[in-house]
């Protein structure tokens, strides 16, 4: 079945607002891109969108709350919500370094959930 | 009370004033002063936890703390001395800083003064929304600060009113911690943050955007219970049959930011009535000598990498200043055509050749070409297919005679 949809292209100032159809995993027309990045960006977003999860994470130390925590690489963006999820029930204790990892390889996806804040004391 | 001459004194650890620290240090000036008022450096970045910095100063795409550790790595390796936990009370023309510090009350006497305090929101009193006053309604900056550093939850229900990035950035934010986020309310007829914060932060959540539409109640006696929403006709009047209330019982103002410029009153800088910060000229220097301006205080950036740049050129410049003082210097108005918003440096010098301007338009414009011009010179020419309002532009134009008449303008071109 041919589906259609609107996709608005980030990759530049012009944000091209896109018109794609497409079947199965093969874009037929695509309509409104400036340029051919356009269809590479569309390709990604119908079939394959990721995005970087940021978050925080609870820490006991002298003055800080939380640290702030990121996945290392972007990830399924359907799986935001149960990486996040992960995160919830995790605590942590000062020292802690940015660039630590937290939690190697998270839900088998392929990325790491690292410290982007040092805490250390 | 401790009284000390300094070389330099950098007001603000944010990305700006410490970009502008680093750099006068690398000048060669090891009399300098960093001064933040929070207890750790940073500024801002700290809350900011999503990612989007560094693309431009380091290229790498970083999160705001990670982007801050960067620089305040370079600035122990610099050893670029810093004070925490002192706030700036008072300034003056010349250049006397009065500063409340764990030291005690300290006096300084500088050379060359780098203004890097940043803005504060525009918040609820400033718009004048009608209705009671329940606990519930905050700036999202503070609510940024609260969810990311104090770790509370701020509510169940939210609403955000005005579309300006930190909003975007919170919608996505508090979606992701559980919060059921209703809707984003913007007067104007278009989206006043990034695009792409439009589409990572709202589409990608399927939180909507009201464009011509406004809070116009609030209610609830302790805690807020709800908001009255309504749309807006082209002339930006409300259309009270659109009314519409809505439950809720938290809202985010996302509204503007605006230059914190308390200090530099005091130091009798002058202020441009259209950017809200200081007037500067090609070297970010203002009309009070050896006072300089960069980042968010003299001009509201969208981009962190960006303030960082001009506090790299404002350190260089405070530097060169505590070396040599300059004679009088004639400074020529950059004036721009009236769909263009402000351009920084408002001033350029009679020696300066070569520079960038800083620009950003009153409303989005499509099909359209910018024209510097300087006199009968065309410095710079180049179309636009789409042009934004938050989106700040950069232009650099240089010449072989005094930029004495440059004019920035906008043209309306066929359509492609």
């Amino acid at each position: 079945m041919v589906k259609n949809c609107n996709i608005i292209c980030i990759l530049c100032p012009n944000c091209c607002d896109m018109r794609v159809s497409f079947e199965g995993k093969e874009i037929l027309e695509l309509e409104d891109a400036r340029c051919p990045r356009g269809l590479e960006y569309a390709r990604e977003e119908l079939f394959n969108p990721t995005r970087t999860l940021t978050s925080t994470v609870p820490i006991k130390s002298h003055y800080w709350k939380t640290v702030s925590v990121r996945t290392n690489k972007p990830i399924p963006k359907d799986r935001i919500f149960d990486v996040y999820e992960q995160l919830s029930s995790m605590r942590l204790a000062a020292p802690v370094k940015r660039g630590d990892v937290l939690i190697e390889n998270v839900l088998g996806l392929g990325a790491s959930i690292i410290a982007t804040r040092s805490v250390l004391e | 009370m401790i009284e000390k001459d300094i070389d330099i004194a950098v007001i603000g650890a944010g990305p700006a004033g410490m970009a502008a620290a680093i750099s006068a240090r690398e000048k060669g000036v090891k009399d300098i002063i960093l001064l933040e008022r929070n207890p750790f450096l940073g500024g801002i970045l700290i809350q900011c936890i999503h990612d989007g910095f560094g693309l431009h100063l380091f290229d790498q795409n970083l999160t705001g703390p990670e982007y801050a550790e960067e620089l305040i790595q370079h600035l122990i390796k610099a050893k670029v001395p810093f004070l925490t936990e002192a706030m700036v009370i008072d300034i003056n023309a010349q250049k006397e800083i009065r500063v409340v510090s764990r030291q005690g009350l300290l006096k300084l006497k500088a050379k060359a003064i780098v203004l890097a305090m940043g803005c504060r929101e525009r918040t609820r009193g400033a718009l004048e929304i009608p209705g009671t006053r329940p606990a519930g309604i905050f700036t999202a900056g503070v609510a940024q600060s609260l969810v990311n550093l104090q770790n509370l939850k701020i509510g169940k229900e939210v609403v955000i009113l005005g579309s300006g990035d930190v909003g975007l950035i919170m919608a996505r934010r508090l979606k992701i911690e559980g919060l059921k986020v209703l809707r984003v309310i913007e007067k104007l007829p278009y989206c006043s943050g990034l695009v792409r914060n439009r589409v990572q932060c709202l589409r990608d959540y399927d939180i909507p955007l009201h464009l011509s539409s406004t809070v116009i109640d609030i209610h609830g006696k302790d805690r807020l219970e709800a908001l009255t929403a309504a749309q807006l006709n082209e002339k930006g009047e409300i259309l009270y049959d659109t009314a519409e209330v809505i439950p809720c019982d938290t809202l985010l103002l996302s509204v503007g930011l605006i230059p914190e410029n308390e200090l530099s009153r005091k130091a009798e800088v002058r202020l441009d009535w259209r950017t809200l910060g200081a007037e500067v000229d090609d070297y970010v220097e203002t009309n009070t000598p050896g006072i300089f301006s960069c980042g968010n205080v003299l001009h509201i950036h969208d981009v962190a990498d960006y303030a960082s740049q001009e506090g790299f050129l404002a350190g260089e410049r405070a530097a060169c200043r505590v070396r040599e003082n300059q004679g009088k210097v004639l400074r020529f108005p950059v004036n721009a055509s009236k769909e263009i918003k402000y351009v920084v440096p408002q001033l350029i010098r009679e020696d300066c050749r070569e520079t960038e301007l800083k620009f950003r338009v009153t409303e989005p414009f499509e099909n359209i070409r910018i024209i510097v011009k300087n006199g009968g010179e065309t410095l710079f020419r180049k179309k636009f297919l789409k042009i934004m309002p938050s989106e700040m532009n950069m232009v650099k134009i240089s010449s072989d005679k005094p930029l004495d008449k440059v004019y920035v303008e906008l043209e309306k071109t066929e359509i492609a």
